[in-house]
């Protein structure tokens, strides 16, 4: 298998300056990731799950260890690469998926769906073209693909953000709980979208609520109890 | 606790903006200490901080208003060369009327406010030589145009336009030339909340439709989210922290950041 992430020694903990502390998220995790992999994180609440996606996404700056991903561009440490190099993999090779849409006012559906393709250099009326077929996917009523979601409920606005997030295949994806409040339709078309970019080689780590949701996608469980060590790992089937 | 960041390796392209190492003093106070920022082609770069951090100054150094006591700034285009701020009075002035766009909070700063809009906007295509009256009215209404600015009110003068309508004026004369550098001072402060979305949306639109490198400089943070992709965090004239938007706002290094971000309703 082609080895996509290698993750060393990875600690990330909270320093709150007003209160003179230092919240300990995680320490010395390692575990590696490879193209077509699908990784399930488990643990407790606040076992540092959603923690350590951020870290990865380097929403969260890591304050000890490595992440070397294998970009188009060759093997770079996440941890330290720069800011505007991780700005460029996150349009191009690193996705990030919630449960929440960031919804711009008088931007509409199908305008947010293929933004992230017009960013990456699709001409105008074929990203259109994908955004429209990908909200069908989801199960977002046509009347609506021209509205503007800063107005469509909880359930509707996850449905185009599940369309945005997923339309570019990625090479690496992080998933945070992107079942949570789904309908049963649009968790089918979560799972079928997942599916096809697993097979096209996307690796992808997760966080789910409910595993059940992406059980036959799942390659591996990582245990973020802090306990764990990864010669322990549990196979998915024993796991769920 | 926190790793050092490698230099770029992807992205090769050199910044279009870098400002090194500037200090200025007003007398007693110092305004500016050892300041450096840069900004890629395409990228909007952020810059908060409270009233009196220097972020406004450095704008308007960037905008080559003011000259520092020491430090350099650059621009890297072709025909632009050396230090900005070694540049004479002349110089200055077509650099800033065709390569730089400026838009301030307050629009009589930035406008002629009792000539027309659409004049406010020929006015800069007429600095930068253009004489033909045809084109002139041509250009300055495709910019107004994408500026989103009513196209029945080209004739009224921003005395008469409301505050959201007045910066869009601003918009368009600021990027009538194409600037490479589009330079924003508080621009949606003071507007009503729903104007500013409005004029947000526009700068949004017109950054990934004509892909201009923007520095905007605002107190308020939930603006600097939403446009920059890079944010920079100054107190007392000094640059406490930098890095990704969404770094800053959800995992704030800094003391006087995370008190800043905490701080945000």
């Amino acid at each position: 298998m082609t080895r996509v992430l290698d993750i060393s020694g990875l600690t990330k903990g909270f320093t709150l300056h007003h209160l003179n502390n230092r919240i300990a998220a995680f320490d010395d995790i390692s575990f590696t990731v490879d193209a077509g992999e699908f990784v399930l994180l488990k643990g407790a609440n606040g076992a540092g799950k959603s923690t350590l996606l951020r870290t990865l996404y380097r929403s969260y700056v890591p304050q000890a260890g490595s992440i070397t991903f294998q970009s188009v561009h060759g093997a770079i440490d996440l941890a330290r690469a720069a800011d505007v190099d991780i700005a460029h993999l996150r349009r191009t090779e690193i996705g990030f998926v919630t449960q929440f849409l960031l919804a711009r006012p008088r931007v509409s559906a199908e305008a947010i769906v293929a933004e992230p393709l017009r960013l990456a250099g699709v001409p105008q009326d074929e990203a259109l073209d994908q955004a429209r077929q990908a909200l069908a996917k989801f199960g977002v009523k046509q009347d609506l693909w021209r509205a503007y979601p800063t107005t469509f409920s909880g359930g509707e606005q996850q449905k185009v953000n599940l369309a945005r997030a997923l339309i570019v295949p990625q090479k690496l994806l992080m998933l945070d709980e992107p079942t949570a409040s789904l309908d049963a339709n649009a968790r089918a078309a979560l799972v079928n979208r997942l599916t096809e970019l697993k097979a096209q080689g996307t690796a992808m780590i997760g966080v789910f609520h409910h595993p059940g949701d992406v059980e036959k996608l799942i390659d591996r469980v990582i245990d973020l109890t802090p306990d764990f060590t990864p010669d322990e790992e549990e196979r998915a089937d024993v796991a769920l | 606790m926190t790793l050092t960041l490698d230099a770029p390796r992807i992205v090769r392209t050199r910044a279009l903006l870098q400002v090194s190492n500037v200090s200025k003093s007003y007398g007693p106070v110092q305004a500016l200490r050892n300041v450096s920022a840069h900004a890629y082609p395409g990228e909007v770069l952020g810059i908060v901080g409270e009233s009196g951090s220097g972020k406004s100054t450095l704008l308007r150094m960037m905008n080559l208003e003011e000259t520092p006591d020491q430090g350099s700034y650059t621009l890297d285009l072709p025909d632009v060369q050396g230090n900005l701020f070694d540049l004479d009075r002349f110089a200055r002035r077509m650099l800033c009327a065709t390569r730089i766009g400026i838009v301030y909070q307050n629009p009589h700063l930035g406008l002629l406010m009792k000539h027309s809009s659409s004049g406010n906007v020929a006015e800069r295509l007429l600095v930068a030589g253009e004489r033909s009256f045809a084109t002139l009215r041509a250009k300055a209404t495709e910019a107004l145009e994408a500026s989103e600015f009513p196209l029945d009110r080209l004739d009224a003068p921003p005395i008469e336009l409301s505050g959201g309508m007045q910066q869009r004026v601003q918009l368009a004369k600021a990027i009538a030339l194409e600037p490479a550098l589009l330079l924003l001072d508080e621009p949606t402060t003071g507007l009503d909340v729903s104007v500013q979305a409005l004029v947000l949306d526009t700068l949004k639109r017109l950054q990934q439709d004509r892909k201009i490198t923007m520095v905007i400089v605002s107190h308020d943070l939930g603006v600097i989210r939403t446009l920059a992709d890079r944010v920079m965090v100054m107190r007392r004239g000094e640059v406490v922290e930098t890095g990704l938007a969404d770094q800053i706002f959800q995992d704030p290094q800094h003391a006087y950041t995370q008190q800043l971000v905490h701080a945000k309703l």
